[in-house]
C-alpha cells in the first residue's frame, strides 16, 4: 500500500476534482469559480499522464495532456474577457447577484 | 518505502493542502498564490510520471500565463486599495456534503479497482518524441488547435474592447 503506484496519482487527482467542484459550486467572485476549473482540469491531466505511464500507449497520452493544457490557456483569456465586460456591466465579479443579460 | 515515494507524499502534500486553501482562502490574493503551489505539485508529479516536457508546458504556460492572468483579472475587477481583498462563499453545508460524497465514492472506486499496470523504462526525454507523433498522427489537431489559438485571441479581445454604446 505504501509502494507508489498508479491508484496513488488517481486519488490525488480525484482529490484535487473534487476541490475544483467544491469552488465552482460555492465561490461568489467569478475569478475563483475560474480557479476551480483550472483546478479540475488539472486533475484531469493528472490522469491523463498517470495513464500514459502506467498503461501501454506510448506518447498519446501525453499529448492529450498538452491538448488539455492548450485549451485551459484559450478558456481563461476568454473567461477573463467576459468577467472584464461583466465588471464594466454590474461593478462587481459576484455571480449568484449578476442576474440579467441585458439592461 | 524508497526515496520516489517519500518525494510524491511530499508533492502530493503540497497539492492537496494548497489546493484546500485555494478554495477555502476568503482573500483572494491568498487563493491564487496557494494556486501557484498547487501547479508547482502537479508539476512535481508529472515529473514523477516521466513527462518532463509536460512538467515544463505547465510551469511556463499555467504559472507564467494563466496564474499572472487571473491575477489582473482579480486587480482590474477590484477596487484595490490593499492586499486584502475578501470574497464570500454561498451553500457551503450542500457543497461540502456533495463533494465528500462524490470524493469517497471516487476515492473508494479508485482503490477497490484491480488496476492492470504495465510500467515501462521511463524515457530520458519525452520532448522528442512528443514532437514526432505530434507532428505525424496528430497533426490535424495541432492545426487545429492552432486555429482555436488564434480565435480565442481575437475573441478576447473583442469581447474585452467592447464598450457600452457599441453594444447598445
Amino acid at each position: 500500500m505504501l509502494h507508489v503506484g498508479l491508484h496513488h496519482f488517481l486519488v490525488v487527482s480525484s482529490i484535487l476534482f473534487s476541490l475544483g467542484l467544491y469552488a465552482i459550486v460555492t465561490r461568489k467572485n467569478a475569478i475563483l469559480v475560474l480557479m476551480g476549473v483550472e483546478l479540475v482540469l488539472n486533475a484531469a491531466n493528472i490522469n491523463f499522464v498517470a495513464f500514459a505511464r502506467y498503461g501501454d500507449f506510448g506518447a498519446s497520452g501525453q499529448l492529450n495532456a498538452l491538448f488539455v493544457i492548450v485549451l485551459a490557456a484559450a478558456e481563461a483569456a476568454i473567461a477573463l474577457a467576459i468577467v472584464i465586460n461583466l465588471y464594466k456591466h454590474f461593478s462587481h465579479v459576484n455571480i449568484d447577484e449578476a442576474d440579467n443579460l441585458k439592461e | 518505502m524508497n526515496l520516489y515515494d517519500i518525494i510524491f507524499y511530499i508533492f502530493a502534500a503540497i497539492t492537496v493542502v494548497s489546493g484546500v486553501i485555494t478554495v477555502t482562502s476568503k482573500n483572494i490574493i491568498y487563493a491564487a498564490f496557494s494556486l501557484l503551489f498547487t501547479f508547482f505539485g502537479v508539476a512535481g508529479m508529472y515529473v514523477l510520471l516521466g513527462a518532463d516536457f509536460i512538467s515544463i508546458v505547465q510551469i511556463i504556460v499555467y504559472v507564467g500565463g494563466i496564474l499572472i492572468l487571473l491575477l489582473f483579472g482579480v486587480m482590474l475587477t477590484n477596487k484595490v486599495t490593499s492586499t486584502d481583498i475578501k470574497s464570500g462563499s454561498v451553500n457551503v453545508l450542500p457543497a461540502v456534503i456533495g463533494v465528500a460524497l462524490f470524493a469517497g465514492a471516487l476515492i473508494s472506486i479508485i482503490i477497490r479497482t484491480k488496476w492492470t499496470e504495465t510500467p515501462g523504462e521511463i524515457p530520458l526525454s519525452t520532448a522528442g518524441t512528443l514532437g514526432s507523433v505530434l507532428l505525424n498522427e496528430y497533426v490535424i489537431i495541432f492545426e487545429l488547435l492552432a486555429v482555436l489559438l488564434l480565435i480565442a485571441l481575437i475573441g478576447a479581445a473583442s469581447i474585452a474592447r467592447r464598450t457600452k454604446e457599441e453594444t447598445n
